[in-house]
């Protein structure tokens, strides 16, 4: 039999994987939205001045509330809703670590263009979240 | 369904407690945003309630959440589009995240198959953010609402294939070995495939990719026709495995909205989980159902949605 009737040994290792992560992610993402509601931690943004910040262009928001973008969060995670963005930043990360954990079962089956391809995949991931990449505001 | 209904509660009491944290004071004299009548919970609260029906609703009528989310939050809260867009990749980043593992082990989703997609789509959905942050909202809009209505078309007239004709793999996917064999439990039956058209198909995605990006919609409308009637893919497979590459293509995206600032925990962290317990009651009440008539409810909210977003772009309904 040259065909897969079930899933391949790379695809249910990412499947492994990325159940793990993404079941972690939502519980982060579900405590330090407790944290940041139960008011533990002061937010930066006080709740009750949100709907000022909300309906601005981001640009504007940033300005307005003197929030750095980028990894500039990691210095703010003491704070009530920067903490939120572990969460955040887990669950847009976690495909990252997938690619990663399937190379090596790639090329040890001989499939070096698919090794290539991931290899590629995690530089693309890496490269959108490394904060390198700026949008021009409007 | 308890469960379900406890945890809409807690979530619900959740937000409503945080503004009571917030301000020490009870919510009747509580402070109001600027230039609404509303307290500041009361737009996440909305916002929950709303996403965990839109849920419900996606479901049934077999669409993304983030196709839903986009224009109707955008076009009847407050929040400005660029929050939108960001909450929207998130949405639909973790409905695909959840559904993944489970379609990947089952063999229903094609890790082969995504792959290739995966490259370009997500490297077109970092393009499609840049150039939608950079553009004005009424803009956005405007091209929002084109894209909707074009999805309503899509809807509307693409046909399915539960098993197209792929009479020969083309040169591209046989060198990939993009192939496979999955189990269609309803007949017990392995079903074999192939694809075909593999360069042309590829050439597609960069536009969906870029699509993706601009509007934060996820791109499950796109990528199953693709999939299926361009590609050969059979429709379960083309499902599956359109789901699963939103995991990664809206992840390419959803970094750029991150990381540029458009993203508010108060807008994200209620709509994923209410979409998600949506999602949850959506399945229940599917396999009691036959929800045929929801699809049109689906296709009349987005028609309406997607006018709304292009008259707002063109401030004729503002």
């Amino acid at each position: 039999m040259d065909k897969k009737v079930m899933a391949t040994e790379e695809q249910l290792a990412y499947a492994k994987l990325l159940d793990s992560g993404m079941k972690t992610g939502l519980l982060i993402l579900i405590v330090t939205f407790a944290v940041y509601m139960s008011a533990v931690l002061t937010p930066h943004v006080p709740l009750e001045e949100l709907p000022n910040y909300w309906k601005m262009p981001v640009h504007k928001y940033l300005a307005a509330a003197d929030i750095h973008p980028g990894w500039a969060w990691l210095g703010m995670v003491g704070k009530g809703d920067f903490l939120n963005f572990i969460g955040i930043a887990f669950l847009a990360g976690v495909t990252i670590p997938c690619y990663i954990r399937i190379i090596p079962i790639l090329f040890a089956k001989k499939d070096t263009t698919y090794g290539v391809l991931a290899i590629i995949e995690v530089l693309v991931l890496a490269l959108a979240a490394s904060g390198i990449l700026k949008a021009g505001g409007h | 369904m308890k469960f379900i209904a406890l945890a809409v509660a807690f979530f619900a009491v959740l937000i409503t407690a945080g503004y009571v944290f917030a301000s020490g004071e009870p919510p009747a004299a509580g402070p109001t945003a600027a230039n609404s009548a509303m307290p500041w919970w009361a737009w996440p609260l909305i916002l929950f309630i709303v996403t965990f029906f839109m849920g419900i609703v996606a479901v049934l009528g077999g669409v993304g959440g983030g196709v839903l989310f986009v224009p109707i939050i955008g076009g009847f809260f407050p929040f400005h589009i660029d929050f939108v867009r960001g909450a929207g990749l998130l949405v639909a980043l973790a409905g695909a995240l959840a559904a993944g593992p489970g379609l990947l082990k089952k063999g229903m989703a094609d890790l082969r198959l995504a792959i290739p997609v995966a490259v370009i789509a997500s490297s077109c959905a970092i393009v499609g953010a840049m150039i939608g942050l950079a553009l004005p909202a009424k803009t956005v809009n405007i091209a929002l609402g084109g894209t909707i209505l074009g999805i309503v078309g899509i809807m509307l007239l693409a046909k399915k294939s539960e098993y197209p004709d792929v009479p020969k793999a083309d040169n591209l996917s046989t060198v990939l070995r993009i192939t496979g064999v999955y189990h269609e439990v309803s007949t017990g039956q392995d079903i074999n495939w192939k694809i075909h058209r593999t360069p042309q198909g590829l050439a597609t995605f960069i536009v969906i990719g870029i699509m993706a990006g601009m509007f934060g919609l996820g791109a499950g409308w796109a990528n199953v026709p693709v999939l299926n009637l361009m590609m050969g893919a059979p429709l379960k497979v083309s499902v599956a495995t359109s789901k699963f590459l939103l995991s990664i293509t809206d992840t390419s995206a959803a970094w750029i909205y991150v990381n540029n600032g458009a993203v508010l925990p108060m807008m994200v962290v209620p709509s994923i989980i209410g979409i998600m317990l949506g999602s949850i009651v959506g399945v229940r009440i599917l396999a009691k159902t036959k929800p045929a008539a929801v699809r049109y409810i689906v296709i009349a909210m987005l028609l309406f949605a997607g006018s709304r977003a292009m008259l707002k772009g063109l401030a004729i309904w503002n």
